[in-house]
Parts: C-alpha cells; sequence; structure tokens
C-alpha cells in the first residue's frame, strides 16, 4: 500500500465513524457529504475511476436530498419550525 | 425480554460474527492481489471484441449486460413502489405554495449551474463507454440538474419542467428499450444482449456497438427514476399541513 492510499483509507475510517456518531440527522446529512468526498478519493486513488463517478451522485447528490426531505417532513409533521 | 437476556444474545450474536469476520478476512487474498482469471481475460480480450475504450462499460452493458437489466428492473420496481406507498398528493396543491428561495445570490448561481450541470450529466452518459461513467451515474447526474433546479429556484419551476406523464414514459421507455434491446439479440442471434450493431472505431462515439443503445436506455430509465423519487418525496414536503385534512 503506497502512503496516499493508507491515507485515503484512514480518512474514510475517521469520517465513518464520524458519521455513526452524528446524532442529529441534520447534522449527519452534512458529516455523511465528508464521508461521501472521502470515500470518492479512496475509490479515485484505488483506480477504479468509474465508482468514484457513482459514489459522486449517490453520496453527494441522491441520498442527501432523500435524507434532508424525510427530515423535513418528520420535522413539520411534528409541528416544528 | 430482560436486559440480561437481551445481553446475552447480543453477546453470542457479536461472537459469532467477529469470529466469522476474523475468519473471512483472514482468507483474503493481499492487498491488490488479484487471482483472476476473469479480469485478465476481460483485458485481454475485451477491447477487440467490443471496441469500448471504457472496459467497465463492456462487463456492464454487454458480457453482463443481464445482471444490469434485473438492476434496471429492481429500480423500476422500487421506484413504482414508492410512488404507490407516498400518500397520493395533489402536485398542483404543491405548486401553489410560495416557496421561491429569496436570496438573489442562491438564486443566480444555482440557476446559473443548471445548464452547466445538465451537460455535465448527459456527457457522462454519452461518453459512459469511451471514459469512466455510463447511464447509471449520468442519470442520477441528470436528475440532480431538476432537483437544483428545486433547490435553487422554486418547487413551481421544478413541477412544471418535469411533467409527471413525460417522466413516467421516460422510466418505462429507458426500461422497456433495455429488455427489447437484449431480445432483439436474442432473436437475430439465438443469444441475449448479442451485439448486433457495427462496432465501430474505438475511442469514439460510434463504438462498441450496441453498448451506446444499452447505455442510453439505461441513462433515460435512472435518470426518469430518480427524478420521479425526488418528485414524489417533495411532493409530500410541500403541500401544506391544513390542506392535508379532509374538508
Amino acid at each position: 500500500m503506497i502512503p496516499l492510499q493508507i491515507v485515503s483509507f484512514a480518512l474514510v475510517t475517521i469520517t465513518g465513524t464520524a458519521v455513526v456518531l452524528t446524532r442529529d440527522p441534520l447534522r449527519q446529512a452534512v458529516v455523511n457529504g465528508f464521508f461521501g468526498l472521502t470515500l470518492v478519493v479512496l475509490f479515485l486513488v484505488l483506480q477504479a475511476p468509474d465508482v468514484a463517478i457513482s459514489a459522486i451522485v449517490v453520496e453527494s447528490v441522491a441520498f442527501p436530498l432523500i435524507l434532508l426531505v424525510a427530515v423535513a417532513n418528520e420535522r413539520r409533521r411534528e409541528g416544528e419550525p | 425480554m430482560t436486559r440480561p437476556a437481551r445481553l446475552g444474545l447480543f453477546g453470542v450474536g457479536a461472537l459469532g460474527l467477529a469470529a466469522l469476520l476474523v475468519r473471512a478476512v483472514g482468507g483474503l487474498h493481499g492487498f491488490g492481489g488479484y487471482p483472476g482469471p476473469y479480469g485478465f481475460v476481460l483485458a485481454q480480450a475485451a477491447l477487440g471484441e467490443r471496441h469500448a475504450a471504457n472496459i467497465v462499460a463492456s462487463v456492464v452493458y454487454d458480457y453482463r449486460a443481464l445482471d444490469t437489466m434485473g438492476e434496471e428492473l429492481i429500480l423500476f420496481a422500487a421506484v413504482t413502489g414508492v410512488a404507490l406507498l407516498l400518500r397520493q398528493q395533489s402536485p398542483e396543491r404543491a405548486a401553489r405554495r410560495e416557496d421561491a428561495v429569496r436570496s438573489d445570490a442562491v438564486r443566480f448561481f444555482g440557476l446559473g449551474a443548471v445548464g452547466a450541470a445538465a451537460l455535465l450529466g448527459l456527457l457522462t452518459i454519452a461518453y459512459g463507454y469511451v471514459t469512466p461513467g455510463g447511464g447509471f451515474q449520468g442519470g442520477v447526474f441528470v436528475a440532480a440538474t431538476f432537483a437544483l433546479v428545486w433547490a435553487a429556484g422554486s418547487y413551481r419551476l421544478f413541477h412544471h419542467l418535469t411533467p409527471e406523464p413525460l417522466v413516467d414514459l421516460a422510466e418505462g421507455l429507458g426500461a422497456g428499450g433495455f429488455v427489447v434491446i437484449g431480445l432483439v439479440g436474442l432473436i437475430a442471434s439465438g443469444s441475449l444482449f448479442e451485439n448486433f450493431l457495427p462496432l465501430g472505431t474505438i475511442n469514439t462515439l460510434l463504438s462498441g456497438g450496441q453498448i451506446a443503445l444499452l447505455n442510453w436506455a439505461a441513462g433515460l430509465e435512472v435518470a426518469a427514476a430518480t427524478t420521479l423519487l425526488f418528485a414524489k418525496f417533495l411532493e409530500d414536503v410541500m403541500v401544506p399541513e391544513e390542506e392535508e385534512k379532509p374538508a
């Protein structure tokens, strides 16, 4: 493993743990964005550009949007502003 | 179940999982070690056989096109399920709600980025079999463009840009088209997804034979399915609460 790969793996481990430890879904959506970014870097470093592009669209668009809409829906039903 | 019993059950499960994980990780090949043989065979043969510079596309849309067809149909079924399960809201009612973005900067740069995002998405689909990318990635990208219209513009704008009958039609055409292309191969040469088009010149858009068609079918299906998914979730959020209760 070259140093770049080790650093990428380490970043994924750190940000992944951060996602799990973040309890507020709204903050989690933001932290998950960073996790997604480190995953994209890892895939790129491991020479899998196709997978990296998939990770970009899923982690930065599809997942956060669905999550934010779900959070917005839940808050509205609970009567929060 | 009492707390000690739950903990005991968890303990047994965790020990079992740990044992299996240790055994599984211990049996892995060294980092970067690949035992083959399929990857080596493909790397040797795929370019000459399929003329698609991105060998990943040859695998996804040709050698294992059957798997991709399964994925397409799973996506189709999943989005159909979401559309059925979410309460039927009136999109027109949702569109009446005033939700325009008030920040001029967000509107300006957000809506300004829509054109570039759409172009990038379409390029990702179009060159899927020449450079990294393809129908799946580009499809979500194109759907994200519509989401950007909502995020930087308004729900009304998003709603007008994505008329549901048209999105439904695109989704059906994408999923159905993929299957039909496979069946044409079956009829023409006796096996599903057998190529029936000229292979073309490597590194141009006219390469890869029917990979190009399947790539666009997948792009259409994924873009429409993801857009429909966004639209359904957004509808659910946008309908004002007081109007939800039956009069």
